[in-house]
């Protein structure tokens, strides 16, 4: 039991690009277990995603030709099956939202310890060493994990390097049987989200909104500060889940990808899920009173002070 | 019809802490209820205005403490509440994701609801793992990371959207029983009123210990330990201005009409 088992992920066609970054990891595991490295994909287009799972350190990708595309019941007996064929020392997924709705259930059906988020991970043994954060990034943990019978682990995305190049897996279809009075959901459909009046992705300066502005009226002088820099007016999350701004305004791992020339991010502390949404942004600049919020560990330029005393400074400057 | 709402008291950490040891100073946390644990409370307490003869019941893994929590939630609607704490309980830092379940599987066991409502992840140790292994646990469906959600009281299939990332939802029928976990944002969280304050000091609040709920103490035994606790190293490399709010914002007026941000 020292192999790795990478279960990679797509969505409406296109392979996902944490799966390859789930790749590096599973290498670096099996490398300190002295393991192979097994990478699964399940469901769609199984052979073209298969090929592009043939990376560098990979030694074989399992294709299961289950479904179009992902339905949780389906995976969680996939990778049961795939898991007792491999015995696996660890088994990785995504901490994607799919991620999130099966790998919780495999743990708990293998009677294995789950460990999920992490940003670091290493095994020695029968313990696994994962690095996670907590209480919304404040804080970092090392965990020790009992991994004696195996662990399902998943990883936060960004963290480890895609895989590259072209490898020499054995590339095989793997066949599972699906038990149908252990399928409980059926995916209908997709919808986007957002759509209406702007489309925040296409905008060269973006002022963006987060839960510092504590009331809604306070958005108009945010609003304010956009007109005067003829800027558009964006949102982390808070703000729309408040419905203070429609949720195409939303910028993040659940909203919008945006990469403008400026983004003005105020009273945004910068959790994980909004800075994947922004971080490729030309230049990026930070207001915000506490000088630990991670926003400023990706600001170019920052200002540590009350937004309702700088902002207002702001618009005079570029209205005055 | 009966939902069962999983309630979770968190710490929430102050701007300025110490850590000690593998905790943050218990002098620089202050006790809340879990952000999507309010959302869930809030589905269900919709469910039941929607509907005759829907009773929403919560279940809590803490200590006395966290009836305070509790109570908020019996103030927004909740019916009743079951707290599970234990002796086996009290010196376990990290309770992981399969203890958790296994817990509140004996409470689903015990209560056998229709629809069990989980917040999609809590904000102090945010595993995001425990209403989806509940599930598994229980022999329930579930769905993960749900916005919206629509279900006829009394019916036998939920419709629900799950939020994907990128801007996408996922639409998706799921049969009753079955765990839901929350997203913020699916609805707006009641504030309790006064009224709702004044009758949940008269809801029923019952206690149970691992015994009373047939799970052997072995449950409490975590299969992670949290062996290091550290600030995360600052990559900042911005460059910061001083001065009060007019000389900063004159600043960075400067740098961002380099940049060619300006007025039309």
């Amino acid at each position: 039991m020292s192999d790795v088992l990478a279960v990679a992920e797509h969505r409406r066609g296109d392979l996902r690009d944490v799966s390859l970054e789930l790749l590096t990891a599973g290498r670096e595991l099996a490398d300190q277990t002295g393991g192979d490295l097994h990478a699964a994909v399940i469901g769609g287009a199984v052979d073209e995603f298969a090929e592009k799972l043939d990376r560098e350190g990979v030694d074989r990708v399992l294709a299961v030709d289950e479904g179009e595309e992902f339905n949780h019941d389906v995976s969680l007996q996939s990778v049961e099956q795939l898991a007792a064929a491999v015995d696996p020392a660890v088994v990785l997924t995504p901490n994607s939202v799919n991620g999130l709705d099966y790998a919780p259930a495999l743990a708990e059906s293998l009677d294995l310890p789950y460990v999920s988020d992490a940003v670091e991970l290493s095994i020695d043994g029968d313990e696994l060493t994962a690095e996670r954060e907590m209480y919304g990034s404040k804080v970092a943990t090392t965990c020790s994990v009992d991994a004696s019978d195996g662990v399902v682990a998943t990883i936060r995305s960004g963290e480890w390097p895609t895989a590259e190049g072209t490898g020499d897996a054995e590339i095989e279809s793997f066949d599972v049987e699906i038990d149908d009075s252990r399928v409980f959901s059926s995916v209908r459909g997709f919808e986007e989200v957002g759509g209406g009046d702007v489309d925040i992705s296409e905008a060269d300066v973006l002022v963006s909104v987060g839960r510092g502005i504590e009331e809604e009226e306070n958005i108009d002088l945010i609003r304010d500060l956009a007109d005067a820099l003829d800027a558009t007016l964006s949102a982390s999350r808070p703000i729309v889940d408040n419905g203070w701004l429609p949720k195409n305004r939303q910028v993040g791992q659940s909203g919008k990808v945006v990469t403008p020339d400026v983004y003005i991010a105020i009273g945004i502390s910068g959790a994980v899920q909004h800075v994947a949404g922004m971080k490729g942004s030309d230049t990026i600049v930070a207001i915000n009173t506490d000088p630990n919020a991670p926003i400023f560990d990706i600001a170019d330029y920052g200002i540590v002070d009350d937004l309702f005393d700088v902002v207002p400074a702001l618009i005079e400057e570029f209205e005055g | 019809m009966k939902v069962l709402v999983t309630v979770k008291e968190v710490a929430r950490v102050a701007d300025d802490f110490e850590i000690e040891g593998t905790e943050v100073g218990e002098q620089y946390r202050e006790y809340d209820l879990n952000e999507w644990d309010d959302y869930a409370i809030e589905a269900a307490v919709q469910l039941a205005e929607a509907g005759e003869d829907v009773e929403v019941v919560t279940a809590t893994i803490g200590p006395e403490r966290s009836e305070e929590t509790i109570r908020m939630a019996l103030a927004k609607g909740a019916d009743r509440a079951i707290r599970v704490w234990d002796d086996a309980l009290e010196d376990v830092e990290t309770l992981d994701v399969g203890a958790k379940a296994e817990i509140l599987a004996g409470v689903v066991e015990a209560e056998e609801p229709d629809l069990v409502l989980s917040g999609v992840q809590a904000e102090d140790d945010a595993f995001g793992g425990t209403g989806v292994a509940l599930a598994e646990r229980v022999g329930y469906g579930w769905a993960a990371v749900v916005n919206d959600l629509d279900l006829e009281p009394g019916g036998d299939v939920a419709s629900v959207r799950r939020e994907l990332e990128g801007g996408v939802e996922e639409l998706t029928d799921v049969e009753l029983p079955a765990v839901l976990t929350i997203q913020t944002g699916i609805n707006e969280p009641r504030y309790a009123s006064l009224r709702g304050i004044r009758q949940a000091q008269s809801k029923e609040l019952d206690v149970q210990t691992l015994a009373d709920l047939g799970i052997d103490a072995a449950a409490a035994d975590s299969r992670i330990d949290v062996t290091e606790m550290f600030v995360p190293e600052t990559e900042s490399d911005a460059e910061l201005f001083e001065g009060d709010a007019g000389e900063s914002a004159a600043k960075l007026a400067g740098v961002l009409r380099d940049k060619g941000v300006s007025a039309e």
